[in-house]
């Protein structure tokens, strides 16, 4: 017999929890949902939208009736429910319909509020939450012209542009002396009043609605300064109170919303509540994405799994009224405390203002040009100290980092066929179609359709905008970001789990920290098993089924299926032994092609992977290694001439190049990392877009980090300048083993250092020299084990299988009965 | 009726990993889970051709190496949202031997 479950509420939190809850424990229980509304689950977000002309109803629809049938989910839509028994655990719906429950989900949603005033109750005043609002505010256009909005915030702007386009005549109240005054300052809240008057909507603010006057029907609002608007319509956008009259005359517990704790449960250990009706930690949201996360713990809960916890959103704003680019987030104004760094061309309509505390985002408003709203919020988020380049902060992730989408900074004025993710080829057209037709909400959504920004991310800021045109205006981002979808853990959380606990295999990591898979995702198994070879580099058992093909097999896959080989050329000097060792393994397995890479290497281009360990064997004969050109890990060091043959040469980059590449060769890190040493400020190795650049100067070294030529070029921060080589050698050790142990698996050493701020980086490798000698050692130690080449150990014949088919069918050996296949004899060499 | 071939011992393909069989339909794929199942498809990804063979094997499902799709070793399907399909064989362990079949499966 299947446990019952019953929701109240058909909105968008309470079905979107049925939905998680579906996807991880479809079997458990018998589901009955309660709606208010007449409808199956629709976007409400979208309703502004509806109601501007832009969408129809069929279009914002989440979960037709099917849906419901097709997962045997009994709906009683139309249904308001009335009252829980919690004693006989039971609920009684208004036309006597009841329902017994073993779980209850309460999913009530919101009100607005209603301001007490006298005449709040005649004809043609409403709020703004339902389908039934906007179709009394559709069919109001039609008879009436006259409508007054009284609130100016976020909803009540998108109702008063709904109704403008509908054709009505409108005016806003609004209390305080700006508008939106919740998410913007009075800067951004004067542009954007300037920019609605110039469409028509009349703005009264410093109102104060005294009372509304009408015999049956509203006719007008009377201010208390004794001003008089003409309104046949009135909408009510006040704000929004939690829905709690249910679950208060249950008597669980209540204060602004339901009380519930991390687990969205309420103070009935049987009774769970998500949304706008909920209350917790003190904090209510009325934003879709805190709601989502919510219903992904909550289901979890439900399904009896046992982990998972809400710990809180920070949210951010975007408003949805077509043509106006506005974003907020934080603590916009700031205090005596912060510091502000404001950009303001009126003539261009941009502004952009960012709040400072301790060198830390605190907020931001961005009104005209949003598209580095999602940059600034996920600093803000992470607290990154931005001091390093705080000149170049307004000017956004662009001047910065040099990421795709041309320059183009508005979702909105881009055509559909014009390419916003350069990486993948992704038009506009193609990501508003997904999110239409998928139902898609979230950037990461967007990008598992779509794989526009799933590459470098330089349009994720783009694809945000086109989402909150197509979704909702309001959005957030989750506080905390688990590893991937196996675990709710953080990459934080799981190296600090691997270090403190000295777990050594993948199937103990995953034991130990309940993995919800059994073999993990080709998200977490490389992240692990990076995470344990640092953590306990002699200790740890090295997954090769855990690492990609180019890390199991030595060498990159190319799209054709073969592979490119490069031997390692310590700091760009090669010999002609290695030369003549390098074209005979080129003639002999006849590579189709020989490269020189930019990393002053050689690149044998088009091998097939049964050539590979007969390579290796070669190669290694004279004296050529792995270049790990494939790995995650050490890649090359670029030297330039240096100061042996070059006239302007301060100091010897060769041999520097060499001694670094040797002592950090084979270091497996979190994402590739090159470096790179130039011997004097001309810098002819282009030192300074290496993760590690060294430029030699008259009598000492400059060190760089964080720098990156790829995809976002990134100019390296400057961490210090030393006097000796023992300190290059000392110094670099030291910021690699840093970046090792604290980097996520995958993060570059330019987003990194931004992250966690370059001042962060100087204490730890220059301010403080027991922390930084401690770092050194501890890379030291790490390279013990980790210097064997790899073509060495596989080329052995034991190792060979691996590369060659483990049979051969032959077109005869169709039809007859089971027999050994031919045997493959590989490849002769 | 398929015609089986022994292709190998099981313990010829490395756990969560796989090895390819030449034939003259082009490499056959043939998958080992953590449970030791075994799986045969096609070794050519339904996007743009990538040898399966050499993707990260979890669950059921094999993560091609080239452009990182999924596809479920059971149906050959591409795991949504992506779509496309990689032929599959009949393959089954017997007696601690991998036998294929080369009909379509």
């Amino acid at each position: 017999m299947k446990e019952r479950l019953v929701v109240v509420g058909n909105g968008m939190a309470g079905i979107r929890t049925v939905e998680e809850l579906l996807k991880i424990e479809p079997q458990r229980y018998a589901i009955t949902v309660f709606g208010d509304e007449p409808h199956s689950n629709y976007n409400r977000i979208m309703l502004s939208s509806v109601l501007a002309g832009e969408k129809r109803f069929d279009e914002i629809m989440l979960n037709d009736r099917s849906w419901y049938d097709e997962h045997d989910i009994t709906l009683h839509a139309g249904t308001p429910v009335t009252s829980i028994d919690r004693v006989g655990r039971k609920v009684m719906a208004c036309d006597g319909i009841e329902a017994g429950y073993d779980r209850l989900l309460l999913a009530t949603g919101s009100v607005p509020f209603v301001l007490p005033v006298p005449g709040h109750e005649l004809e043609g005043v409403i709020g703004f939450r339902t389908i039934a609002d906007v179709e009394t505010m559709v069919s109001a256009a039609r008879s009436f012209h006259h409508a007054v909005v009284i609130g100016g915030g976020l909803l009540g702007l998108e109702a008063a542009n709904g109704l403008l386009n509908n054709g009505m005549q409108v005016t806003v109240i609004h209390l305080p002396e700006v508008l939106m005054e919740r998410q913007l300052d009075d800067a951004a809240a004067s542009l954007l009043r300037a920019t609605l008057e110039r469409r028509g909507l009349k703005i009264v603010t410093g109102a104060d609605t005294k009372a509304l006057i009408g015999s049956r029907r509203v006719e007008r609002v009377m201010l208390k300064d004794g001003r008089e608007l003409v309104a046949d319509l009135v909408i009510m956008a006040v704000g929004v109170r939690p829905n709690v009259a249910l679950a208060r005359a249950a008597n669980l517990h209540c204060e602004r919303g339901i009380v519930v704790n991390d687990t969205m449960q309420t103070f009935d250990p049987r009774v769970y509540a998500v949304g706008e009706c909920v209350q917790h930690r003190h904090q209510t949201y009325g934003l879709v994405a805190p709601l989502f996360e919510q219903a992904r713990v909550c289901a979890n809960h439900l399904a009896y799994l046992g982990y998972g916890r809400y710990t809180g959103s920070t949210t951010a704003t975007r408003l949805k009224v077509s043509g106006i680019e506005l974003f907020s987030a934080g603590d916009f104004r700031g205090d005596d405390s912060s510091e502000a760094i404001v950009l303001k061309d009126t003539a261009r309509g941009i502004y952009k203002k960012l709040i400072l505390k301790e060198n830390r985002i605190e907020g931001a408003v961005l009104y005209g040009d949003t598209v580095d709203g999602a940059w600034y919020y996920e600093l803000m988020r992470e607290k990154s100290d931005v001091s390093a380049h705080r000149d170049q902060l307004m000017f956004g992730r662009m001047h910065i980092a040099d990421a795709g989408h041309g320059g183009e900074q508005s979702a909105a004025a881009m055509a559909d066929d014009a390419q916003v993710c350069d990486c993948n080829g992704v038009c506009k057209g193609d990501i508003v179609n997904a999110i239409r037709t998928k139902g898609l909400f979230t950037l990461d959504d967007v990008k598992k359709h779509t794989k526009a920004s799933s590459s470098c991310g330089g349009c994720a800021g783009l694809v945000e905008q086109i989402l909150a045109a197509c979704v909702g205006g309001a959005y957030s981002a989750p506080e905390r970001k688990p590893l991937c979808s196996c675990t709710d853990f953080t990459h934080e959380e799981v190296r600090e789990a691997i270090r403190v606990n000295r777990l050594t295999t993948r199937e103990q990591a995953m034991a130990h920290m309940d993995w919800r898979t059994p073999d993990g995702c080709p998200g977490c198994r490389p992240a692990l098993n990076y995470y344990m070879l640092a953590a306990w580099p002699a200790e740890a058992v090295d997954d090769a089924q855990s690492r990609f093909v180019n890390e199991r097999v030595h060498a990159n896959i190319q799209k054709d299926r073969s592979y490119t080989v490069v031997p390692r050329i310590w700091g760009g000097v090669t010999t002609p032994a290695e030369l003549r060792a390098i074209a005979d393994v080129a003639e002999k397995y006849r590579v189709p092609m020989v490269k020189i890479t930019g990393g002053q290497r050689i690149d044998l281009v088009g091998v097939q992977k049964e050539q590979l360990p007969h390579i290796w064997a070669d190669l290694n004969t004279a004296g050529l290694v792995s270049g790990h050109a494939y790995g995650k890990a050490l890649r090359t060091v670029k030297t330039c001439i240096g100061s042996r043959f070059c006239r302007f040469g301060t100091q010897d980059s060769i041999g520097m190049g060499v001694a670094l590449e040797k002592m950090t060769w084979g270091s497996w890190t979190p994402h590739k990392f090159k470096m790179a040493v130039s011997a004097c400020p001309r810098n002819c190795a282009e030192a300074t877009i290496k993760d590690f650049g060294v430029v030699g100067i008259e009598g000492a070294w400059e060190l760089h980090i964080g720098g990156n030529g790829g995809l976002k070029v990134r100019v390296t921060d400057l961490l210090c300048r030393v006097k000796t080589d023992a300190e290059v050698l000392e110094y670099c050790g030291a910021f690699m083993q840093l970046y090792r142990e604290q980097a996520r698996y995958l993060e570059r050493t330019a987003p990194w250092v931004e992250r966690v701020g370059l001042p962060y980086v100087r204490q730890k490798v220059v301010d403080d020299a027991e922390s930084r000698a401690a770092l050194y050692r501890r890379f030291l130690d790490s390279q013990q084990p980790a210097q064997n080449d790899p073509w060495a150990e596989h080329a052995e014949e034991a190792h060979r299988l691996e590369f060659v088919p483990m049979t051969q069918i032959h077109a005869s050996a169709v039809g007859q009965p089971p027999t050994q296949a031919g045997p493959y004899h590989g490849l002769t060499a | 009726m398929p015609d089986w071939i022994n292709v190998g011992s099981l313990t010829d393909i490395p756990r969560l990993g796989a090895r390819v069989v030449a034939t003259a339909q082009g490499d056959v794929a043939v998958f080992r889970t953590s449970s030791d199942e075994v799986f045969a498809l096609l070794d050519r990804c339904p996007h743009r051709g990538g040898p399966l063979s050499q993707g990260m094997v979890y669950g059921r499902q094999v993560a091609c190496p080239l452009h990182n799709w999924s596809i479920d070793l059971a149906s050959g399907e591409a795991v949504a949202p992506d779509i496309g399909c990689a032929p599959r064989f009949p393959v089954r362990v017997e007696g601690g031997l991998v036998l294929l079949s080369l009909r379509d499966g």
